[in-house]
């Protein structure tokens, strides 16, 4: 089925082309906006958003696979970015990245069998006064250790 | 005694609302500008005062400012960098989550000096909440009429607009924000033409980090004399340090420009984890050339980092225990900026894949001697070689690391180190 924005989000759609003086430039809030409605970027999808910015599907397949936040494959239902970068790395980062692994047995990329978890290592957050630090979906857990992560892993249903 | 001004009246959630900003002082600044000045007359204030910019390379704000052309029939963009995504770096986070309204209030008088009538705050894509509560202040802004048409009844027209990113460090490089932002992938522009004169959608534009931004309305309201007078005459003012690594107490800490970076490290930071010793430093996010235990007695200001081959940078000091491995962490870092680099220029591209390369092989045992030099000759062959900075930011940990601690190198080649 062709994906469509609903109302609402077709009213959010409008806010943003508003905002600039043309619609290439609602690339990126646009790809947003159909990660979040969608869960993430099908070639169908961006194709839409082609459709939606006048734009051919190659333009928005050249911005959507530069950056790392858009989707082009599903992930699982808790998104988890996990830092390695320095900071983090010196706080343990590597073994919270280990932890994951033996816990979903998953690897950086890959989503756990029953599609709940999806783990990428991910670079610096811009959180590394609060390292080791990782994002689940939109929000950040920070100082975490191996048992503060688990506590907020295991409560996720 | 330095008495606090960016941090000074964060007290989270409450300091986030425009009512409590305004009851600290907040957006008389703004009225003055509009009211007492014009535009001309705030840029040679914010000249006056000597500000240079947070973002990294320290650039004169009222001289940049002065850049963009008094006339021209196109409309002027001020852009707002709060890409944070300098490694080691995370103090425009607290400004934005704990003080929206003074980044805003910065950015209005900012946009009003360069004649911008469209302010976009280009935020990482990460930081969702902090871009949630941005929207809700300038929500509250305009409610207020602070912004939109006809601001206090000046005749100047000021839309501000939050604009995510979405996951990549070269979109904190101005240009990179620029194409960004015009919604391509981040590829930095060749300059000349200058943001100022020819930025984004091809019209006059000036690119100014959080922290810079959030300084000016205290220019206003205190004066360019005082602020000159904080901390050192060529680079003065308030300043946010961001310390993290193997300290007992990482985080942001506010002084005047010019703290002592011993005093970072063992009184705001409460010395070194675990009591252990210190071994080295990077002090302005990952970009900038590493220093050793025994160079920490410098100030952190620009001329004085400068002085002894590092850099300000961001002001992201990273610490590292004396049982850090600095292979380890130079394949670390340059991992960083080879998933980084943006692919635009081939020795960039090139090189940082290839130093990563050499560096595990290394790191498992299989390095040589002409490979720790080899290291040498590809960060040359990086630096000054590229479209952006991010090529020298790719090198100079490289050179500095090899150069500083060349004898953990050679111990890996040697096999004193035991390879796991
Ligand atoms: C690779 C690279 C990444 C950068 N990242 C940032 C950043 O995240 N935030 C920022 O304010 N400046 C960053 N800069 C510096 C900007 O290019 C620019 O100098 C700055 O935003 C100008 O603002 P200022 O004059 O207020 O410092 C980066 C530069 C480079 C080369
Ligand atoms: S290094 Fe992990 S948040 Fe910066």
């Amino acid at each position: 089925m062709k994906p469509v924005f609903n109302e609402s989000a077709e009213k959010e759609f409008k806010d943003i082309i508003s905002r600039y003086p043309n619609k290439r430039a609602a690339m990126l809030p646009t790809l947003h906006l159909a990660q979040r409605e969608f869960g993430w970027l099908s070639r169908e999808v961006m194709g839409y958003v082609g459709e939606l910015l006048e734009l051919p599907f190659s333009d928005v397949y050249d911005a959507a696979s530069f950056y790392t936040m858009f989707k082009l494959k599903p992930t699982g239902k808790y998104h988890l970015q996990v830092c390695h970068t320095l900071s983090c790395a010196l706080r343990g980062a590597g073994e919270i990245c280990k932890h994951l692994h033996q816990k979903y047995g998953i690897e950086s990329g890959e989503t756990s069998a029953d599609g709940k978890f999806s783990v990428l290592k991910v670079e610096c957050l811009g959180a590394c006064g609060t390292a080791p630090v990782v994002q689940i979906n939109d929000d950040y857990h920070e100082d975490l250790t191996i048992d503060k992560l688990d506590a907020v892993l295991d409560k996720l249903d | 005694m330095y008495e606090k001004v960016l941090t000074k009246d964060i007290n989270m959630p409450e300091s986030r609302k425009l009512a409590y900003y305004e009851k600290v002082g907040g957006y008389r600044s703004w009225k003055k500008a509009l009211k007492e000045m014009d535009p001309d007359a705030v840029i040679e204030l914010v000249k006056a005062s000597k500000l240079r910019g947070r973002g990294g390379a320290g650039f004169p704000t009222g001289v940049k400012w002065g850049f963009v052309p008094k006339s021209t029939d196109k409309p002027h963009y001020m852009l707002v960098n709060a890409d944070e995504s300098e490694p080691g770096t995370f103090k425009d986070r607290l400004l934005m989550a704990g003080m929206p309204h003074s980044t805003i209030e910065g950015a209005a008088i900012g946009s009003y000096a360069i004649r911008a009538n469209t302010c976009y705050i280009y935020i990482r894509g990460e930081f969702v909440r902090e871009a949630r509560i941005l929207e809700e202040a300038i929500a509250e802004a305009y409610a207020k009429g602070y912004l939109g048409k006809n601001i206090f009844g000046s005749g100047y027209d000021l839309d501000m607009y939050v604009h995510r990113g979405a996951g990549a460090y070269i979109c904190g490089e101005e240009t990179g924000l620029i194409e960004s932002l015009e919604g391509k992938r981040g590829w930095p522009r060749t300059k000349p033409p200058f943001p100022a004169i020819e930025g984004v959608f091809r019209c006059p534009t000036i690119v100014n980090n959080v922290e810079t931004l959030a300084c000016v309305p205290y220019i206003l309201e205190r004066g360019a004399e005082w602020f000159a007078g904080i901390g050192p005459e060529s680079g003065p003012g308030p300043k946010l340090y961001c310390l993290s690594g193997h300290v007992e107490k990482p985080g942001v800490y506010e002084d005047a420009m010019g703290l002592p970076l011993r005093k970072l490290i063992y009184e705001y930071g409460g010395g070194i984890l675990n009591g252990k010793k210190l071994k080295a430093v990077i002090p302005g996010g990952s970009s900038v050339p590493v220093l050793t235990a025994d160079e920490i007695d410098v100030d952190m200001d620009f001329d004085s980092l400068a002085k002894i081959g590092s850099m300000l940078g961001s002001a992201g000091c990273i610490v590292m225990d004396e049982d850090t491995d600095m292979v380890n962490t130079l394949l670390n870092i340059a991992h960083f900026y080879r998933h980084e680099s943006c692919g635009q220029c081939t020795p960039c591209r090139e090189g940082t894949t290839w130093a990563e390369k050499v560096l595990h092989k290394i790191k498992s045992g299989h390095g040589t001697m002409k490979d720790v030099d080899l290291l040498y000759e590809i960060s040359g062959n990086i630096g000054t070689r590229t479209i952006c900075p991010l090529g020298d930011a790719a090198a100079m940990p490289i050179e500095s690391f090899v150069r500083k601690f060349r004898h953990e190198f050679e111990a890996y080649v040697t096999k004193e180190v035991e390879v796991a």
